[in-house]
């Protein structure tokens, strides 16, 4: 069996982000690294290859991205995945959500993956919503916030996800892609052997053109959702403070705050 | 000129950086305030490859370089300075003369386990007597029936005494002009270690000092040719100096961090703290000296790793970091006030940590004196 996780490389947590205003993109000019949640995305593929429940052969990391994206793709594999895969192509910058979805399963279909696994959301864009995209390419079922998963039989999971409301456990028959949760896991630390043996892993560097990516429904300017404007969140107001000089009448002072707003 | 890292040194800080936040920081303070030994963190480094970095595979080392070795120190220290000289010290002093001047044997014996971290080695130099004058060694080892017999005292040994504590390598006097190394494992009758010291800082790590009775050992235990003790050592703590060297650039680095962060938060005359220029000159100050003293060291370490001399550079590097940790914890101290003063903050313990590094690894005097006698003076 093969697992295919989808990883991306973001901006780094401890870097502050912010819209270029001319493209409307995120600037992705300063440091960068791998998006944190695939981490754990990576380590439950590892899990189920090391818990020998499943007969993993091969796990396989596919990043879309420039040509700084292969770093990720280093650490993913320093991470554990056997390989990685690269797409790559000037014609891919600026696609929105469903054309990144596209794109990551024309280059999925060529791997043929048993399960997809990739984190809950990236770091960067924060819409949690790739791996619906791609499922529904590929016509696979796709589960999302999967905090536990467990082998059922051959050909099955049986997941626990984390909803609101608390947890729900949903039985999926494979192939499917799969988000996990952060809460799933603590992912290891690469060791330095894996850093620097992660170079000796195979990359494959593929184009738009190399996996059939239709170029008419990927890239900025063909994609659907166009960004016109960000702003700030509003400025709250100042609060109010008390000082409780006579508890009495400070207690008195906050109910009748509370009273007047209707909040008791 | 080429300043960038490779991407494997690039991952390895980025780990080794993402580790220390993630395990170390939030029980640096406890350990510190416990003067309890990181045994679970060894463990961990030991497992990722750490405590071997500079050492071949064929030996269980990680296969990585010099200037790796020193990233690897700057960031372990930007977070914490105990675990920080448990790695620094085990590498450069108690795995590199094995790796070094060891025979084939013992290299196979020690290596393996002190690279995974199952075993810390030490190095015993100093005696109550012989400091910065390291040659004045009085510790006697005299050869009897194919055994080494030891009598002495070493002190200010890191390492030496933890559970997982597996040999000294210790210079002694083999005839009286004659200084050779020989290595003692733990357990050996004649061979005890004291109680740890009560330190100002680095209260996490451990530093004993050791006495040898009529310690023997096989004859075979001399580490390379009798009589090659006093060139073996100096080349030692030469290489040395370059991890004391990254620690002095991280723990400086890990002060301006904590200083910079608590100079934003901090509100006084209603605005940040940061916003005075009197602050923003102390920060810009240490920014620019720091970046200054992590290309002298990485310099040292590219050297080396050039195969080319690295004496003079690595003295200039060791001197500087020293200094400038001390400025930076006395900074970062400054800047929180009397935050600074508790041990609410971890700069209190940054500045405790600090003065070691213009002491340890040879004196501030005497790497003025190193480099002094590198430029002809």
């Amino acid at each position: 069996m093969k697992i295919c996780v989808l990883v991306k490389e973001v901006p780094d947590a401890a870097v502050q982000k912010r819209i270029d205003p001319a493209t409307g993109r995120m600037d992705r000019s300063g440091e960068k690294n791998l998006n944190p949640y695939d981490t754990h995305a990576i380590e439950a593929a590892m899990q189920l290859k090391e818990s020998g429940a499943l007969p993993i052969e091969e796990i396989v990391a596919v990043s879309m991205g420039p040509e700084s994206a292969v770093r990720a793709l280093h650490k993913a594999v320093s991470l554990g995945a056997d390989r990685s895969v690269h797409l790559t192509d000037a014609a891919l910058a600026g696609s929105d959500v469903a054309a990144t979805g596209y794109a990551l399963a024309q280059t999925l279909k060529r791997e043929n993956p048993d399960l997809v696994l990739l984190g809950q959301q990236s770091d960067d864009g924060e819409c949690y919503t790739i791996g619906a995209v791609v499922a529904d390419h590929l016509g696979m079922p796709s589960l999302t916030q999967v905090i536990k998963m467990d082998v059922e039989g051959g050909n099955s999971l049986r997941a626990e996800r984390q909803a609101e409301y608390g947890y729900d456990t949903v039985q999926v028959s494979l192939p499917a892609v799969i988000s996990v949760g952060d809460a799933i896991n603590e992912p290891r630390y690469p060791s330095l052997k894996a850093i620097m043996g992660a170079k000796k892993k195979q990359l494959d560097t593929v184009s738009a053109a190399d996996v059939a990516i239709d170029a008419s429904k990927v890239g900025g300017d063909h994609s659907a959702a166009q960004w016109t404007g960000s702003k700030e969140p509003p400025k709250k107001a100042p609060g109010r403070i008390i000082e409780d000089e006579d508890t009495a009448q400070t207690v008195e002072q906050i109910v009748a705050w509370l009273d007047e707003r209707k909040l008791i | 000129m080429f300043f960038d890292l490779d991407d494997e040194t690039e991952l390895l800080r980025r780990t080794v950086r993402e580790f220390a936040e993630g395990e170390i920081a939030p029980v640096a303070e406890e350990l510190d305030y416990e003067k309890r030994f990181p045994y679970e963190i060894v463990a961990q480094m030991g497992e990722l490859g750490w405590m071997g970095i500079p050492f071949p595979e064929e030996h269980g080392g990680a296969g990585g370089n010099a200037l790796q070795y020193a990233i690897a120190v700057e960031e372990l220290t930007r977070v914490d300075s105990s675990v920080a000289i448990t790695l620094c010290a085990h590498t450069s002093l108690g795995v590199q003369p094995i790796y070094l001047y060891g025979t084939d044997d013992q290299r196979e014996h020690l290596m393996p386990d002190l690279c995974a971290g199952r075993k810390l080695g030490a190095f015993g130099l100093t005696e109550p007597e012989a400091g910065s004058d390291a040659g004045n060694v009085r510790t006697r080892a005299t050869l009897e029936g194919g055994e080494w017999v030891i009598n002495g005292a070493k002190q200010f040994i890191t390492n030496s005494g933890t559970d997982i504590s597996g040999h000294v390598a210790i210079t002694a006097r083999t005839g009286e002009k004659e200084i050779s190394n020989i290595i003692i494992e733990n357990g050996t009758a004649g061979y005890e270690q004291g109680a740890p010291y009560r330190k100002m800082g680095w209260n996490a790590s451990d530093t004993r000092p050791l006495t040898f009775t009529d310690c023997r050992v096989p004859e075979e235990n001399l580490l390379g040719p009798r009589g090659a003790g006093f060139k073996q050592f100096l080349h030692i703590l030469d290489i040395g100096r370059i991890g004391v060297a990254a620690m002095g650039v991280g723990l400086a680095q890990g002060a301006l961090d904590q200083a910079l962060a608590y100079a934003k938060e901090r509100q006084a005359f209603g605005q940040s703290i940061s916003k005075f220029q009197s602050i923003q000159a102390k920060l810009a100050d240490m920014a620019t000296e720091i970046e200054a003293a992590r290309l002298l060291t990485y310099k040292a370490a590219w050297e080396k790793d050039l195969g080319r001399n690295f004496t003079l550079t690595a003295a200039q590097a060791k001197l500087k970091t020293g200094r400038l940790a001390v400025r930076c914890a006395e900074e970062a101290v400054q800047i929180h006030g009397g935050y600074g003063f508790i041990e609410e903050y971890p700069v209190a313990r940054f500045y405790r940590d600090a003065k070691i590094l213009t002491i340890g690894e040879g004196t501030d005097e005497i790497q003025q004196m190193v480099i002094a006698r590198a430029l002809g003076a």
